[in-house]
C-alpha cells in the first residue's frame, strides 16, 4: 500500500492560518490502514485546529469527512455540494489523492496533511517499510522476489557492494542488505547458480526518468 | 602476450612481471599541486596510479581531471569512476575525456552512499552498477560503439578493472562475484587490503579452483599500518576489513615510536609471503596520506625497480 | 471508603482505560474541560492484558498535540492504581486537581465566549 506520515501539526496550521471555513477530509484505504488519514486521524487534527483558532479567539469551522478514496471520480463527487462552502481543504491522503481532490475542484486551495513515502509493507502495527519503486519493468522473476531497485540503497542489479556487512547495508546497521536477502533466497530455492547471471543494463524509460506514466487498457475502457 | 591497449599496467602483467600499482587522493580544491606532488613522490616505484573518485562521497577535485593532470607530468593514471554520481550519458563521455588525454587505465566502482560524505541529501544516480559500467567500458573500447548503438569515432582504448573484497559479506558468493566481474569484462582486479593472509589465500584457492586467475589479473592490496590506533579503528569501524587480533596484538605490543616501522615491516612481509601464491598477479600499495612509504615498501619487497618496457 | 476527593472532578468509568481514545481526551479539553485525567490499573495488571499500556500511549499523544497548539500537555494526565487503593485514589485526585488550579482555567473557554 501506499505508507504515508501525519505532517506536523504546526505545519498544517501555516497552511490554513487565514482560513475560515475548513474541511478535513479523509481517505478510508492505505492512509488509513497506515494511521495517518483515516476517520480517526481526521477527528484528532480538526479537534487540534478547532482548539488552536479558539485560543486566537476565532470560532473557525473545521469539518471532518472521510471518502472510501481520493483517486476515483466517483468518490470525490460526493463532496461536490459542499465543497464550495470551504475556504481551505485540508487532504489526509497520500499525494495521489490530494492532487486528485484539487483537479476536481479546482477553485478550492487544497493543501496536504501528510507527508507520502513509499509503496510499502505494514511489517508489525507502527512499522512499515519499503518494497516497491515502481520502476514499470519488475525484475522480481530474477531475484528470487526481493527487489534490488527499492531495497538496495544503491538499486545495483549485480551487488552486493562491498559496503555489505553481517547482512545489512552499510547505510544502516537495522536496514537488510537486499541482495543478502537476494542470495539468502536463491539459497532457498536452490537457485545460487542464477546468481551469477549478469543483470543488463536497465531500462530506466518505465521509471520517473521517462516522464510521468501512464497506463491505458484498451480492453476495459468504454 | 598480446596487449589491447596502450596501458602501461597492461604491458607489464602481459610481460610476466609481478605489477605494483598505488593510490592518490585528490585535494578539496581546485590547485593541481597536491596530487602532482604525491603522484611524484612514487612515479618511479609504481606503473601506475589510481586517482580515487570523490572517495567516501566526500566533494573533491574530480578524478578524470587529476588524472589528466598527472599524465602531462609523464605518470600513467588509473581512472576510478564511481556510478553513484553520472549517468550513462556522462559515464560514456567522461571516459571519451580521458581517452582524449590517452589515459589507458580504468576501476569501475559502485562508489560509497553519499550518506557519508558531505552531501548527504544529494540524490544518487546509480543508472549503471559497477559491473554494467565495465560491460560498457568493453562495448566501447572492442565494439567501437556507444551503449545507444551509434559508432564512436576514436574508440577509447581502456585497459578495464574492478576492485574485489575477499573479506565481504557475504563469504559464500566470493568466488562466483569475481567470476561475474570477468564475465562483464574485468581484466585487472584490485583487491581489498589483506590483513589476514590466510583467508586471503582460501580465496585464491577457490579463484584457482575454477580458472580464474587465467582469466583475470588479481593485483593484492596492502596498507600499511601508520599506529596501532589505525589498526584498531580499521578492525572495528571499517566494514569489509578483516583484521586478525594477532594483527593487532603486534602493533599495539610495539612500542608508540615504531608504530609506523612496525606497520611498514608487516607490509613488506605480507607482500613477500603473497609473491609466492599463485594467482597474485602484483601489487595496490595503498598508503593514504602516507604517499612518501610507497617507495621503501616497493623497494624493500624487492619489487623495484620497475621494469623498463619498450 | 467514604474518603473525600475535590468536588469539581467529573468521573466517568469505563470498562478499561484502553477504550479511552485520543479524540475523547482532545474533545473533552475542546468542550472546556480544564484537565483530563485517566486512571487504569497498574502497569502489567490490567484486567485486559493490556489496555492501559494503550490509553498511555494516547495520553502522551494527546499531550504533545496540545503543547503544539499552545493549551500545554499538563492538562492531560495519567495515573495508574489498583482498584483497592482508596486513598492513593483520593490523593491522585487531589494533586490534580491543584496542578489543574495552578494551570488556570481551560484558555479555550475564555476565547469561546470571546468568540461568540
Amino acid at each position: 500500500m501506499i505508507v504515508a506520515d501525519k505532517k506536523p501539526i504546526e505545519e498544517i496550521i501555516g497552511y490554513v492560518q487565514d482560513a475560515n471555513r475548513i474541511l478535513i477530509l479523509g481517505c478510508n484505504e492505505c492512509v488509513t490502514v497506515c494511521e495517518a488519514g483515516g476517520k480517526k486521524e481526521v477527528g484528532v487534527l480538526a479537534s487540534a485546529l478547532r482548539m488552536h483558532f479558539l485560543q486566537q479567539g476565532r470560532e473557525v469551522k473545521v469539518d471532518e469527512r472521510t471518502l472510501e478514496r481520493q483517486c476515483d471520480h466517483e468518490y470525490l463527487e460526493e463532496i461536490r455540494d459542499i465543497a464550495d462552502q470551504y475556504d481551505a481543504i485540508v487532504s489526509l491522503a497520500c499525494g495521489v489523492g490530494i492532487q486528485f481532490t484539487a483537479e476536481k475542484y479546482h477553485s478550492r486551495p487544497v493543501y496536504p496533511g501528510v507527508d507520502t513515502c513509499f509503496l510499502g509493507v505494514t511489517e508489525e502495527r507502527g512499522v512499515w517499510t519499503e518494497r516497491c519503486q515502481a520502476c514499470g519493468k519488475c525484475v522480481l522473476a530474477e531475484t528470487g522476489a526481493v527487489c534490488p531497485v527499492s531495497r538496495c540503497a544503491k538499486r545495483l542489479l549485480n551487488g552486493p557492494c562491498g559496503g555489505s556487512t553481517n547482512g545489512k547495508c552499510e547505510l544502516n546497521p537495522e536496514l537488510p542488505c537486499a541482495w543478502q536477502l537476494i542470495i539468502d533466497r536463491l539459497t532457498a530455492l536452490n537457485r545460487l547458480d542464477e546468481y551469477e547471471k549478469l543483470m543488463p543494463i536497465k531500462d530506466w524509460s518505465t521509471d520517473r526518468a521517462g516522464g510521468p506514466r501512464k497506463v491505458v487498457r484498451e480492453d476495459v475502457q468504454s | 602476450m598480446s596487449v589491447k591497449t596502450p596501458s602501461r599496467l597492461e604491458k607489464v602483467l602481459a610481460g610476466g612481471h609481478m605489477a605494483v600499482t598505488s593510490e592518490c587522493g585528490p585535494p578539496r580544491g581546485s590547485d593541481p599541486e597536491p596530487i602532482k606532488k604525491k603522484a611524484d613522490m612514487i612515479k618511479d616505484h609504481v606503473d601506475a596510479i589510481n586517482i580515487t573518485d570523490n572517495q567516501t562521497s566526500v566533494t573533491r577535485l574530480c578524478s578524470l581531471a587529476s588524472c589528466i593532470h598527472i599524465k602531462l607530468m609523464g605518470v600513467e593514471p588509473i581512472l576510478q569512476m564511481v556510478t553513484r554520481d553520472r549517468n550513462r550519458i556522462a559515464l560514456q563521455s567522461d571516459i571519451l575525456g580521458a581517452a582524449s588525454f590517452d589515459i589507458f587505465n580504468i576501476l569501475c566502482l559502485s562508489g560509497d552512499h553519499q550518506n557519508f560524505g558531505d552531501c548527504a541529501q544529494g540524490q544518487n544516480v546509480h543508472d549503471l552498477d559497477s559491473m554494467q559500467l565495465l560491460q560498457a567500458v568493453r562495448h566501447m573500447r572492442d565494439e567501437g560503439k556507444f551503449l545507444g548503438g551509434d559508432e564512436i569515432k576514436r574508440p577509447p582504448q581502456m585497459f578495464a578493472g574492478a576492485a574485489a573484497n575477499p573479506f565481504a559479506d557475504p563469504f559464500e558468493i566470493r568466488a562466483p562475484r569475481l567470476a561475474k566481474k570477468i564475465a562483464a569484462g574485468a581484466e585487472f582486479i584490485q583487491t581489498q587490503c589483506i590483513f589476514n593472509l590466510d583467508k586471503f589465500e582460501r580465496w585464491m584457492e577457490e579463484v584457482r579452483q575454477r580458472g580464474l586467475h587465467e582469466q583475470v589479473a588479481i593485483l593484492a592490496g596492502i596498507t600499511p599500518f601508520k599506529s596501532a590506533g589505525m589498526a584498531k579503528f580499521m578492525a572495528k569501524r571499517v566494514p569489509g576489513m578483516d583484521i586478525p587480533d594477532e594483527v593487532v596484538k603486534r602493533m599495539s605490543d610495539t612500542p608508540k615510536e615504531k608504530q609506523p616501522e612496525e606497520g611498514i615491516k608487516i607490509a613488506i612481509e605480507s607482500i613477500q609471503r603473497l609473491k609466492e601464491v599463485e594467482g597474485v598477479r602484483g601489487f595496490h600499495v595503498m598508503a593514504i596520506e602516507w604517499e612518501e612509504k610507497v617507495p621503501e615498501i616497493v623497494e624493500q619487497s624487492g619489487l623495484y625497480p620497475r621494469p623498463e618496457l619498450s | 471508603m467514604r474518603l473525600s476527593y475535590p468536588s469539581d472532578i467529573k468521573i466517568i468509568r469505563v470498562p478499561c482505560t484502553g477504550k479511552v481514545d485520543v479524540l475523547h481526551l482532545l474533545h473533552s479539553i475542546e468542550k472546556g474541560a480544564d484537565g483530563v485525567c485517566v486512571v487504569g490499573c497498574l502497569e502489567g495488571d490490567c484486567r485486559f492484558k493490556s489496555g492501559n499500556l494503550k490509553a498511555r500511549k494516547r495520553v502522551e499523544q494527546a499531550q504533545k498535540i496540545l503543547d503544539t497548539i499552545g493549551i500545554g500537555g499538563e492538562r492531560v494526565a495519567m495515573y495508574n492504581l489498583s482498584s483497592g487503593e482508596g486513598p492513593l485514589f483520593a490523593q491522585y485526585a487531589r494533586e490534580m486537581h491543584e496542578k489543574i488550579l495552578s494551570l488556570g482555567p481551560n484558555p479555550i473557554k475564555a476565547h469561546r465566549k470571546k468568540a461568540a
